[in-house]
């Protein structure tokens, strides 16, 4: 196998493993939107990052945290929707983004494989930041696993038995913007939210508990980067497309079989 | 007496609206006291300042040290998309083993629905599930946010009943909240009438007479609050189906104890001709 080719399989997994287990909560949350809206404002860190010179990776991580501050505190407010202060927001630095960009002038900049990911082209820095990253995101999401899911089942019951909730949210978008911005290479800006949702939505057919739909979303994701990954390579496919596409087709199949077996 | 958990002076202001004006309430050991009052009365604000939720604009929480709390709160909205059993629920951050659960789950009959999953129980084996986590750590204080609200009125009585079991048989003290007066009123406990401030407080057929406590839910309500409750002063089981023709007879007999309710004077809203009103009705009834 060619190198490229390994660091892309090693890549793929990596987020594939984070993502998982953080899908959970993105699921039992309904932060599907808010892991979208952090994806767009990724854009605005890439460009920054281009045009500062420094890594793109930090570039993204430094924009989502500022991202997911500004939604914690405006949300505090209590004056908008949160899906309309999502939209502003997202939309905004999705803007700003491409204006900063086009700022960048003759540097051949391939939007393409920001939107849509380019996993071939991961190199050793980036597997660096994938497993880096997710060992971070990893050892947090086991240590304050209890806390998270109680605050997931009541969010009053996890405050009267000590869980400073405030701080649990704050952590949780934390995790998400690690996770956005280390995936980028893998499944590009758009297609984020769906390496957290769809192993995780699939999970829940087979599972009944939350630790066990941690684990089988996390499976179901390196699954789904294997498939992806050779199919891709097989049919000259672009790689994060491919790799959502067989995400998929497992949520399709096991769906599919789930119904079957309640009718049973 | 010790003082498990106490507001003192405790006002709080949101939005430019006061919400709880100066409220002193506090528990003690074996104390069960029921919080009641209108919607939209504060009472839910005070229990939350009371567990430390929120900081109260003006005033204390006092909270003994190493006091244990069980929270029940009002409703748990058991969500498909998480899935997890009973057993699982009862130990997320707690340190129990099985016998603990097994004896939790006797006391509140959930042994049947243990190894289920939350989001098929009804709404009143929820309740008991929440009960159960919260005397999974052997609280010296229960707290209650209506726990009840959402059952139906077999669920509700049976529920109460619960309680007032397990505060009998493990020696605790609870503090509720709730909206169920006909249930509160039938049992002799403390009653504390909130509405913004404290009202009035003491035993259930006491505040029913208490001006206050007609100025805020009505001379009817109050009128058959009153017939609740004497209709079952001799006679503690909760029997639903009981005629309670007699009721007025006994209001008559006992209007002038008025006076033994704590009353809590200087507030703007206090209605003194709410008395008269009373007095008069009655004789007339007389």
């Amino acid at each position: 196998m060619d190198d490229f080719l390994i660091r892309a399989v090693a890549a793929g997994i990596g987020v594939a493993l984070i993502a998982g287990p953080l899908g959970c909560f993105v699921v039992w949350r309904r932060m599907a939107y808010f892991g979208d809206s952090l994806a767009h404002s990724a854009l605005l860190g890439i460009a920054l990052g281009l045009l500062y010179g420094i890594n793109i990776n930090l570039g993204t991580v430094i924009v989502c945290t500022v991202f997911a501050l500004l939604m914690v505190w405006l949300q505090q407010r209590r004056v908008l929707a949160t899906d309309t202060l999502l939209g502003i927001l997202a939309h905004a630095a999705l803007s700003i983004g491409m204006v900063a960009i086009s700022f960048l002038g003759n540097v051949s900049f391939d939007l393409y494989s920001y939107l849509f990911g380019d996993i071939l082209t991961v190199r050793m820095i980036d597997l660096y930041w994938i497993f880096g990253g997710g060992a971070i995101v990893i050892g947090l999401l086991i240590v304050n696993w209890p806390a998270l899911t109680l605050m997931t089942i009541h969010e009053d019951l996890a405050r009267a038995e000590g869980v400073n909730t405030v701080w649990a949210n704050i952590l949780l978008m934390l995790l998400m913007t690690i996770v956005v911005a280390v995936s980028i290479r893998i499944v590009g800006i758009l297609l984020i939210t769906s390496m957290l949702i769809i192993p995780a939505a699939t999970a829940r057919q087979l599972v009944s508990s939350p630790e066990s739909m941690a684990v089988c979303a996390a499976l179901f994701g390196v699954i789904a980067v294997m498939l992806g990954i050779s199919g891709s390579v097989e049919l000259d496919t672009p790689s994060g497309p491919s790799i959502v596409t067989a995400a998929a087709i497992l949520f399709a199949v096991f769906s599919f079989l789930a119904a079957i077996r309640r009718r049973a | 007496m010790t003082e498990l958990l106490a507001a003192r002076h405790v006002s709080v202001y949101r939005d430019g609206k006061t919400i709880l004006e100066d409220v002193s309430l506090s528990i003690g050991e074996q104390d069960f006291i029921t919080i009641i009052g209108p919607n939209g009365a504060g009472k839910s604000m005070l229990l939350k300042c009371m567990m430390g939720f929120y900081a109260p604009s003006e005033g204390t929480v006092f909270r003994r040290d190493g006091l244990k709390i069980g929270y029940v709160p009002q409703r748990l909205v058991a969500d498909h998309t998480v899935p997890i059993r009973v057993r699982r629920f009862l130990t997320l951050r707690k340190k129990a083993s099985a016998v603990d659960i097994e004896r939790v789950a006797g006391e509140t009959a959930i042994q049947d629905y243990l190894d289920q999953s939350l989001h098929v129980l009804s709404g009143g084996e929820l309740q008991r599930v929440l009960l159960a986590r919260a005397l999974l750590d052997d609280p010296d204080l229960l707290v209650l946010d209506e726990p009840a609200q959402n059952l139906d009125v077999t669920g509700q009585l049976a529920f109460y009943k619960l309680i007032e079991r397990i505060y009998a048989e493990r020696n605790i003290s609870i503090l509720m909240v709730s909206h169920d007066l006909h249930l509160v009123m039938s049992s002799t406990r403390e009653v504390v009438c909130l509405y913004h401030h404290i009202c009035c407080s003491g035993e259930p057929h006491l505040v029913t007479r208490d001006p206050e406590f007609i100025g805020l839910f009505g001379q009817d309500m109050a009128r058959l609050m009153a017939v609740y409750n004497h209709s079952h002063d001799h006679d503690h089981v909760h029997d639903h189906g009981h005629d309670h023709s007699h009721g007025h007879e006994h209001s008559h007999h006992n209007g002038g104890d008025s006076s033994h309710a704590s009353h809590h004077y200087g507030h703007s809203h206090h209605d003194p001709s709410h008395v008269g009103r009373d007095r008069q009705k009655e004789q007339q009834d007389g």
